[in-house]
């Protein structure tokens, strides 16, 4: 299986899509010319062209309500934001526009359009560059939410949310982009809406989505080799749809979870991902749920106190001892 | 490049065409009444926004254009849905929020839609749909058709930002779009005057080099020829246009709002009534004898019988299953 990096096996996923599909076009901020801020569409103009990748104004409300409206009358639209912290000022088209479109008009107006790029904190990138959006996004009904950890996932989830029919938000890990991992060869597809279990484990379940994988999975070998607790690593990969059938059988088999998110607590998709599997699963508990999030802080800048603000290896093995009664 | 259109003179062979416009204005006119009428009895819930006075707009620029254009509304869009052709029934049932209405009672007064006649819509966020329309332009240059994407936005939304950006991309990429601005003087309570740094609407284009009319929109024919001309420079040119048609609503900016008090006089709504396009239209055709007055009572009965039926279908239809909450979230 060829090995390649999270920014190529998106790369590829878009040629692909765009190559299957005349109607999916990329739009957004430097994709065409300058070949992506994060070389994510390297070399989609000189194969496609610019009527395909088109370089936009910096004008995120405006060129987000182009995608919309292209998609209202058939196209399907890959906008590209050059972080999703630029896209809050496209939230009106996300929210009021892409979401309910399909809704209000009876059923008449689908939104087939991926909204998508990186999200979350990189490194010093201070307050205003560094949050990780997906409970805004899950909160909208009609919007689906995907998050991928890996490379592989990254291919195969950015294919299917280009063919869905509906308003994807597709939140990238800006200190993935250069991760590699194997991703299957011909044509690879992750369907949305399915979790995956990164590693199996009989006493905890440590449920994750996007950069904070890589975080749980050196937790969890330091756990089995330290602790000799089993972890359970659930990706969620998809945020909404969520998953709620893996979380449930995940969690009959451990009896124990911790929920990790690089984004706030308060409203985040640990609050959504307990109450569900409090309601579905609250027999399997032998212990409260914990969670581990990013603090609950605008992102400082001085690189000990960002450290201080992102979830750690140390804070979910706390958490995970905590819940096995451990500590 | 700006200016008030000169009325054109009247084409005696053109007397369906004029009688068909005459019959849309009257038809809007006496739909808006009977909802006006429907929502202080209870039967037309939340917002409800009508298009009195302003029918000449949406009628005139609509008669200009082709089948397969798109045609995108703000919330005050009764009137373009009719002169668009969406059946009578299926408006006024989505004003009563039944399952028969155009957006089958899920979209209400500021939601109508009808995709198979490229109505794409009322919107209910000031200037945001004006970026959807650049998007169906976009769309209509990605596909290489002749097509045309038509924006209808009040006054008060081009202060928005969203115009702006819109209209930049639009001029930018030489996309078939025009962006028709109702200006009917007042956002909600607020004058143009007290809102906008230029008044006239239409200078506004020059930032993008756009071309920019200004439109007597109590005229439908001033109205239907300039849209004609912005259509043919969309169609063969593949340039945007703006037109700034200046009108004005004899209601309240909504059912809930007066209709005059401390933004507007009396006297002034007044005043703007003897400027009514739908008498205009007929005294025109009235003098040059080509239509009586008996024939204008028979047209009005014509429209008020469509009215009637439009409400009597809509009371008689029923409420959408409740099983269709959960309907149409996810395609």
């Amino acid at each position: 299986m060829p090995t390649l990096t999270y920014r190529d096996a998106l790369n590829h996923a878009l040629r692909e899509e765009m190559e299957r599909d005349p109607n999916v076009f990329l739009m957004g901020e430097e994709v065409g010319v300058y070949q992506g801020a994060y070389k994510v569409s390297r070399g989609l103009l000189e194969t496609f062209g610019e009527r395909r990748v088109v370089d936009t104004p910096i004008t995120e409300l405006g060129f987000a309500g182009v995608g919309v409206g292209a998609a209202m009358v058939g196209l399907r639209p890959v906008v590209e934001f050059m972080t999703f912290n630029f896209a809050l000022l496209a939230m009106d088209q996300i929210v009021n526009s892409a979401a309910k479109m399909l809704y209000m008009s009876g059923g008449q107006v689908p939104i087939p359009i991926v909204f998508r790029g990186p999200g979350g904190a990189a490194l010093q990138l201070g307050a205003q560059h560094s949050q990780a959006f997906e409970s805004w996004f899950a909160h909208v009904p009609g919007l689906k939410v995907v998050a991928p950890a890996t490379p592989a996932d990254a291919k195969g989830l950015l294919k299917s949310a280009i063919r869905d029919d509906n308003p994807v938000v597709f939140l990238e890990g800006e200190m993935l982009y250069n991760t590699k991992g194997e991703v299957p060869e011909g044509e690879h597809i992750v369907p949305l809406g399915k979790a995956d279990i990164k590693r199996a484990g009989s006493d905890v379940t440590i449920v994750c989505h996007s950069k904070t994988l890589s975080v749980v999975e050196k937790a969890a070998a330091e756990l089995a080799e330290q602790h000799q607790i089993s972890a359970e690593i659930l990706d969620l990969r998809t945020i909404r749809p969520l998953d709620r059938d893996a979380l449930v059988e995940s969690v009959a088999k451990t009896n124990r979870c911790v929920v990790v998110e690089e984004g706030w607590p308060f409203c985040g998709v640990g609050a959504q991902v307990v109450d569900e599997i409090q309601r579905e699963a609250f027999d399997h508990l032998d212990a409260p749920i914990l969670r581990v999030t990013g603090a609950d802080v605008p992102m400082p800048y001085n690189k000990h106190l960002e450290r201080a603000a992102k979830p750690t290896v140390n804070l979910v093995i706390e958490a995970v001892r905590s819940v096995t009664y451990q500590s | 490049m700006t200016g008030l259109s000169t009325t054109p003179s009247l084409d005696r062979a053109r007397l369906g065409f004029y009688r068909g416009l005459l019959r849309q204005m009257m038809l809007i006119r006496r739909f808006e009444e009977k909802a006006g009428e429907a929502y202080a009895l209870g039967k037309i819930g939340g917002f409800c926004h009508l298009y009195i006075g302003q029918e000449a707009v949406a009628v005139g620029s609509i008669a200009a254009l082709r089948d397969d254009d798109y045609i995108m509304c703000s919330y005050r869009e009764h009137g373009h849905a009719l002169a668009r052709g969406v059946a009578s029934r299926a408006v006024m049932a989505e004003l009563l929020g039944k399952s028969t209405g155009c957006s089958a009672g899920k979209g209400g007064s500021m939601h109508l839609f009808d995709v198979s006649r490229g109505f794409l819509g009322g919107h209910a966020i000031v200037g945001a749909h004006i970026p959807l329309a650049t998007g169906a332009a976009f769309a209509i240059k990605y596909r290489g058709t002749d097509q045309v994407s038509i924006c209808y936005y009040g006054e008060a939304a081009v202060n928005n930002g969203a115009f702006h950006e819109a209209l930049n991309m639009a001029a930018l990429w030489k996309l078939p779009a025009i962006y028709l601005c109702e200006n009917n003087r007042y956002g909600m309570g607020t004058a143009l005057e007290r809102a906008s740094a230029i008044y006239d609407i239409a200078e506004r284009a020059c930032s993008y080099d756009m071309h920019a009319e200004t439109v007597d929109g109590m005229d439908v024919l001033a109205v239907h020829e300039a849209t004609e001309r912005a259509v043919q420079r969309a169609r063969s040119e593949k340039l945007p246009t703006l037109l700034e048609v200046r009108t004005y609503r004899f209601m309240g900016h909504s059912m809930s709002d007066p209709i005059h008090g401390h933004y507007r006089t009396r006297e002034e709504v007044e005043e703007q009534k003897r400027l009514d396009p739908i008498p205009g239209l007929f005294h025109r055709l009235e003098t040059d004898g080509l239509m009586s007055q008996h024939e204008l009572s028979a047209l009005d009965a014509e429209v008020v019988a469509e009215v009637e039926d439009a409400i009597s279908f809509a009371e008689e239809s029923p409420e959408p299953m409740e099983d269709q909450l959960y309907q149409d979230v996810y395609q």
